[in-house]
């Protein structure tokens, strides 16, 4: 009861205003545009950032939250949401996953934001969906991810997992003759999920094609010489590798240092961006292949553009790896489904999410799909010295996202 | 999983996964040498040894900027030199560290723990402010890279080997320090009985402050080699950290031997186990066994005789 005199209080002012937003005709009454006590104004809207600025994730987060910040402020430039100026309120989720939870109710319930772009790894995914839901939230989540999960309340822009590796399998399989499979990965949800993908695509979809080992290492384990060992032993023509984090740096420098050499033996990864690189050092992943669906060397007029204007904002050494580029999705992707819907409400930007179409994408042209996750293209890239990708394959038709895909579970 | 493979095959790869033991076992005594000297001889839990140990690490990715910007010509030969400015930064952060915040909690071990993890979680905060959040790439001379043929089938990472050289060379070091130098037997001494050592004149406040920085700057110096193997960002310390008191506590707390003897079964245990089944499961198992042993033995492996 409270809650709602409150609301209805904070309707009020915008009520008293609304003979006097008539006059701007590009820009729609406050009242028309806000029925349910977003922060909204005449000229501004509210939205939240809520990433890991400390803590272990904020190595991955940062470059999120400058992809973000990048998007609000190239919107504001261009004139803002529905006629209003973008302002954002930063919450740092400090690698925890209840802070997580605790700032995205804040976010929503204090700040009232009418959408909050956040979250990186599936963990503070999880822990926040039941408040955008009890809530009814906005969140624009940027990572790529193991799927079986589809909300209402949130727009998955990183890719789902069959969506980054089966097209990365068939390529591989086809060009590089491969026909056996050496698994690896960190020990939690998400490489566990995107290899038992892999291992159903391998075993069952492709012919003549096998698993020849799958292992797992906790997060932060950095000796790999033992597997190493069991990997020329088994010689295996494909190293599918979906180790994250501080293994990472320690699996490709002890792989190089073992002399196995990527040039002759195939590695292929889901995990590795150009963030991921500079941690690892160029010459020791240089040759490796990445499956995603963005690289920073893409070659078209929009990625020129978006990585002129990253390095302007951040600094010219800064890196673009997938999941930062899929960041900046989320505040354009916003923007074109508010003035779709013509509302900032929540119901109104969740129903008119599917076929939302961004054309200026870094990565070229995406669109919503109903499941709320994106339709996108998938690229292979080759490692090079300098820590970026060469695009050698990228799927001629935009890749349709399944996050509950059947015969992979 | 090995009738597929030929016998000169599977010899040469038990070889290799022979070394790869005793390159972890290398590893594991490197990062634990330095906690073992503050943990046993001092009695001091140094949460912190993983962030001093990230500094070295640090102070490594510094030498071999500066090395490429201003002295190219010596690139080669850089890493010498970085072990040692890394022994020394992370020794004097020690013996800071040990005046500031170390010496008002002698008498209350179970304080130092927490004391310590805060000043990780300061410190961490720091490398965040200083080098950024992400991971920094230590750039590392070619002749330190790739691997060396034993024979045509067996071959070896070259920085096992260096890792290997370096944990030879500390510990030798350390064995000369302790047991055969005059302030070796002075820390002894103050080790055994406090009061008494305090009594015949030996000043202990400054052989806590050695100690303490010695065993810090021991840190630094495993830190700067793992850069070879490992990651270097603002957290990788917490990926030692767990590791580094397992051996020492498993080894007996007191003695620098039974460190050693602890990081040589864990370390075996762990790569062949690593071998025949797979990392993580190798890690539960190395766990359950040295918990197991640990409810038989809970003075660890060695121990020595004090008088408190």
């Amino acid at each position: 009861m409270r809650r709602r005199l409150l609301m209805g209080m904070a309707a009020l002012p915008a009520a008293a205003l609304l003979p006097r937003a008539g006059f701007a005709a590009d820009k729609p009454a406050t009242a028309a545009v806000n029925t349910t006590g977003l922060a909204v104004t005449d000229d501004t809207v509210t939205v939240g950032i809520l990433h890991s600025i400390t803590g272990t994730m904020a190595i991955s987060e940062t470059g999120s939250v400058e992809a973000e910040k990048l998007a609000i402020e190239q919107i504001n430039a261009s004139g803002g949401v529905l006629g209003r100026q973008i302002k954002f309120i930063q919450e740092d989720g400090g690698s925890d996953w209840p802070t997580f939870a605790e700032k995205a109710k804040k976010l929503l319930v204090n700040d009232k934001v009418a959408a909050v772009m956040g979250c990186w790894t599936s963990a503070s995914r999880k822990a926040v969906l039941p408040v955008f839901e009890q809530y009814n939230g906005m969140l624009y989540y940027p990572t790529f991810y193991e799927g079986l999960e589809q909300s209402k309340n949130v727009i998955y822009t990183g890719q789902e997992a069959t969506q980054q590796i089966i097209a990365g399998l068939d390529w591989i399989v086809k060009e590089k003759g491969a026909k056996t499979f050496y698994l690896l990965g960190s020990d939690y949800i998400w490489p566990r999920t995107s290899n038992k993908i892999a291992r159903k695509h391998i075993e069952n979809h492709l012919t003549g094609t096998k698993v020849v080992g799958e292992e797992y290492f906790p997060l932060g384990s950095t000796q790999f010489n033992s597997v190493i060992n069991k990997i020329k032993l088994t010689k295996p023509d494909v190293i599918y590798a979906i180790i994250v984090g501080g293994s990472n740096v320690a699996f490709y420098k002890q792989l190089k240092a073992a002399g196995i050499d990527l040039s002759k033996q195939n590695l292929m990864t889901i995990s590795v961006t150009e963030d991921e690189i500079q941690g690892i050092g160029g010459e020791n992943i240089a040759n490796a292949y990445a499956c995603m669906k963005y690289f920073q060397s893409l070659k078209n007029p929009n990625n020129e553009k978006f990585v002129a204007a990253f390095k302007k904002m951040w600094g010219e050494k800064s890196v673009i790896g997938d999941v930062t580029q899929a960041a900046y999705l989320g505040p354009w992707l916003w923007k074109l489904t508010v003035e779709k819907a013509g509302s900032f409400d929540v119901d109104k930007v969740a129903a008119a999410s599917p076929d939302v179409e961004f054309k200026g994408a870094p990565e070229g042209y995406v669109r919503i799909h109903p499941n709320h996750h994106l339709w996108s293209k998938t690229r292979v890239g080759r490692a090079r010295l300098d820590g970026q990708y060469d695009v050698v394959y990228e799927t001629k038709d935009l890749m349709e996202p399944d996050p509950f895909p059947k015969g992979y579970q | 999983m090995f009738s597929d493979y030929s016998l000169g095959d599977l010899g040469s790869i038990l070889a290799m996964q022979g070394f790869a033991g005793l390159i972890l076992f290398s590893v594991f005594v490197l990062m634990a040498l330095g906690l073992a000297i503050i943990f046993g001889q001092m009695g001091v839990i140094n949460m912190a040894h993983g962030e001093f140990m990230i500094l070295g690490a640090y102070v490594t990715y510094l030498c071999s900027e500066l090395f490429t910007n201003y002295l190219p010509a010596l690139y080669n030969g850089y890493f010498p030199v970085a072990i040692v400015a890394a022994f020394c930064a992370s020794g004097a952060l020690g013996l800071l560290v040990e005046w500031v915040l170390i010496r008002h909690l002698y008498r209350r071990p179970l304080d130092t723990l927490l004391a310590t993890w805060g000043l990780s979680l300061i410190l961490q905060q720091v490398y965040r402010s200083i080098f950024g959040a992400r991971e920094v790439g230590v750039e590392l001379p070619d002749w330190m890279l790739g691997s060396t043929h034993l024979t045509d089938t067996i071959e070896v990472p070259i920085n096992g080997i260096i890792v290997m050289c370096i944990t030879t060379a500390i510990t030798v070091a350390v064995y000369l320090l302790i047991f055969r130098s005059g302030w070796g037997k002075r820390v002894r001494a103050v080790m055994s009985n406090r009061t008494m050592a305090g009594a015949v004149g030996i000043d202990t406040e400054r052989v806590d402050r050695m100690t303490f920085g010695i065993g810090c700057g021991i840190a630094g110096i495993a830190g700067s080699a793992f850069t070879m193997v490992g990651s270097t960002s603002p957290t990788a310390g917490q990926l030692y950290i767990v590791d580094t008191f397992l051996v020492v506590v498993f080894g007996g707390a007191q003695s620098l031997l039974g460190t050693i003897a602890s990081a040589f079964t864990i370390s075996q245990a762990q790569s062949t186990l690593e071998f025949f089944t797979s990392g993580s499961n190798a890690k539960v198992l190395t766990l359950l066994t040295v918990v197991a042993i640990l409810m038989v033995r809970p003075q660890g492996l060695f121990t020595v005789k004090v008088r408190r």
